[in-house]
């Protein structure tokens, strides 16, 4: 039966990944670029609810959503002039923010970390036969699904949607064809925040202390999930976030301490492996490809 | 006349800035010096990114993993056995007994280094553009993961200590012949032909140049001349931690190199030697300096500053400060 509870555990952090992975993937659709700054929007998420823990639940997720929107609105201000360059200046430029912002958050808050107390209740458990899920599982897994949902009717039945998705497809056609490209990118940045701001609260249930780096692991886990589910298509790379997160915990939870240390070894030579064998991704179709190949 | 005076400019002003900031570095107290020694070592590592970056255009976050190996195995090789057995303890019986010189084990560096980019480069470097620095970072990654658990190899989190230190002459020393290795590969027809699929890869292809082989080139000798530096570094700085040589280096050694122009090896000498003064200056800001005024700024104000010019520089003038060229004479604008 504690296996069941690992699986469940692991469904609802596979949830929170595919979130991030799909923000990623939606930034890139646009512009092209991957945005290594992006676990820092988290971070300014759970900062603000560790400096309004004791507001009001609703108020405290409220000032989150806007303060993560603000900075990604910046972070797409900053990184606009990019498009259209070489994937390595991009990498470097993103990387560079995200070293910045996190010196930023270590000045002004501390390297000790804030602890968060909003919406700690959701870690309380009902049990369900000799099962003990836990509030968050259930949050975190609903959730999940509603802003996939969200997502998909946004990008689908909105003006807005289709516009990503032409610029997704090519993206000087569609501003032949009308699409503003400021607001497009600004648009995407956006959104990326919006459910930065939500995989915040998620994930500040779980692991209470806000610190410099809050968001960076999740980042990386769901970046290396985007790649190896495939970016060129977003519900690829979601389903590659969801995978990701669902074996990290499962294998943590599941393996020994004494090996589960070297779990990043095992993610990131997985990660090697899928660019060499399919760079297109896991589940992409064998004519994809991410980028020649020499 | 004029390109000759050009060639050997391009050694001679990085050679000679580097000798010039050695005799400072020499001329001060011993606690000035170390930022010196520190500056020196920061240039063979950029110079080692710029081998490969600059000539192949190819983003590798990986290198780090070079310097790491170079820094350790190096580091573990000058200890003595009951200096071993006190700082690693679990560690392999044949590398408890192996002990070298100095000299020695900065070659022995360089050689790990170089099996290490190999073993590395032979697949990876089919990838470009994204892939390629996705899966360099996943080298880093695990390079890290393995340094930091595995005690057979190394001292895993905690440091490896009691390394015999060099002196600044040394390190200037190391750090000419990664100047000079760097030169010769740029000015040999290796380098001149990644320089050719870096420009235009299909162009280069067709005029029969085998860009998988001359990038695995370039990454070997960059990564020969990485564990080298790491060597440098360990000896330098006495000890080592594995956050050492993990994301803050990549970080800082990429600053540099972008700043200074990554395409050149002048900017990488010039952009390892501001972004060190910068950074030195701003450690004694942290700690509150007079320059004719007192100044004192908040712990942690070096790294921002540092991200902040880096980030600008990226997005603002991605030539860099030297625009990518080489040291070269002043030329007079033509009417």
């Amino acid at each position: 039966m504690t296996f069941l509870q690992s699986v469940i555990d692991a469904i609802a952090l596979g949830a929170v990944y595919s979130v991030v992975a799909l923000a990623i993937g939606l930034v890139f659709g646009v512009m092209r670029l991957i945005n290594l700054a992006y676990g820092e929007l988290i971070t300014a998420g759970a900062f603000t609810l560790a400096y309004l823990s004791n507001e009001p639940a609703i108020v405290a997720i409220l000032a989150c959503f806007g303060v993560v929107a603000g900075l990604a609105l910046v972070q797409g201000f900053v990184f606009q002039p990019l498009r259209g360059t070489s994937p390595a200046t991009m990498l470097v430029a993103t990387f560079g923010v995200s070293y910045l912002l996190q010196n930023v958050y270590f000045l002004a808050f501390g390297s000790q970390g804030k602890a968060i107390g909003t919406l700690g209740g959701l870690n309380g458990a009902i049990a369900v036969g000799s099962l003990r899920i836990r509030w968050i599982s259930i949050v975190a897994l609903i959730a999940g699904a509603a802003l996939l949902a969200v997502t998909a009717l946004i990008l689908n039945r909105t003006t807005v949607g289709l516009q990503i998705r032409a610029a997704a497809i090519d993206f000087r056609t569609a501003r032949l064809l009308g699409v503003r490209a400021n607001q497009v990118i600004a648009f995407a940045f956006l959104y990326s925040g919006l459910l930065a701001a939500a995989v915040a609260v998620l994930l500040t249930v779980q692991s209470p202390l806000a610190t410099p780096d809050f968001g960076v692991q999740v980042t990386i886990f769901a970046l290396v999930g985007v790649v190896v589910g495939g970016l060129d298509r977003l519900w690829t790379a979601t389903l590659g976030g969801f995978a990701i997160g669902f074996a990290t915990s499962l294998v943590g939870s599941e393996l020994p301490s004494s090996s589960s240390v070297y779990l990043p070894s095992v993610i990131y030579g997985l990660v090697i492996l899928v660019l060499l064998l399919r760079p297109g991704g896991l589940f992409a179709g064998s004519r994809a490809t991410l980028a020649e190949r020499v | 006349m004029r390109t000759r005076i050009d060639t050997s400019l391009a050694l001679l002003a990085p050679a000679g800035l580097v000798l010039a900031v050695a005799a400072l570095g020499s001329q001060l107290g011993a606690v000035r010096q170390l930022e010196f020694n520190n500056a020196l070592v920061n240039v063979a590592i950029v110079v080692a990114l710029y081998v490969f970056i600059g000539n192949s255009g190819v983003i590798s976050f990986g290198h780090v993993s070079f310097v790491a190996v170079g820094a350790y195995l190096s580091g573990i090789l000058t200890l003595g056995a009951e200096q071993k057995d006190f700082v690693i303890p679990t560690m392999f019986p044949f590398l408890r007994h192996a002990h070298t010189g100095t000299t020695f084990s900065l070659v022995l560096a360089a050689a790990a280094g170089a099996m290490f980019a190999l073993v590395v480069g032979v697949p990876l470097m089919r990838l470009s553009g994204l892939p390629a620095g996705i899966a360099t970072f996943a080298v880093l990654g695990i390079t890290y993961n393995i340094l930091s658990y595995w005690q057979k190899i190394g001292p895993g989190v905690t440091s490896l200590s009691l390394v015999p230190e060099s002196g600044i002459w040394t390190l200037t020393g190391g750090t000419l012949i990664v100047i000079a290795v760097a030169f010769a590969y740029a000015r040999s027809r290796f380098g001149r032909r990644l320089r050719a699929t870096r420009e235009d890869p299909q162009a280069a292809q067709s005029a029969g140049i085998d860009v998988h082989r001359e990038r695995l080139y370039a990454f070997v000798i960059s990564g020969a001349l990485a564990g080298f530096a790491g060597g440098l570094l360990v000896h330098e700085l006495g000890s080592i931690t594995t956050d050492q040589v993990y994301l803050e280096l990549t970080f800082t050694t990429l600053a540099m190199l972008v700043v200074g122009g990554v395409s050149s090896l002048w900017g990488a000498v010039i952009g390892a030697l501001a972004i060190s003064a910068l950074n030195s200056f701003l450690a004694d800001a942290e700690q509150g300096v007079h320059i004719g005024f007192h100044l004192q700024v908040p712990s942690g104000t070096r790294l921002v500053t540092i991200g902040v010019v880096m980030s600008a520089v990226v997005i603002l003038r991605p030539s860099g400060l030297t625009g990518g060229r080489e040291a070269r004479l002043p030329r007079l604008r033509r009417g």
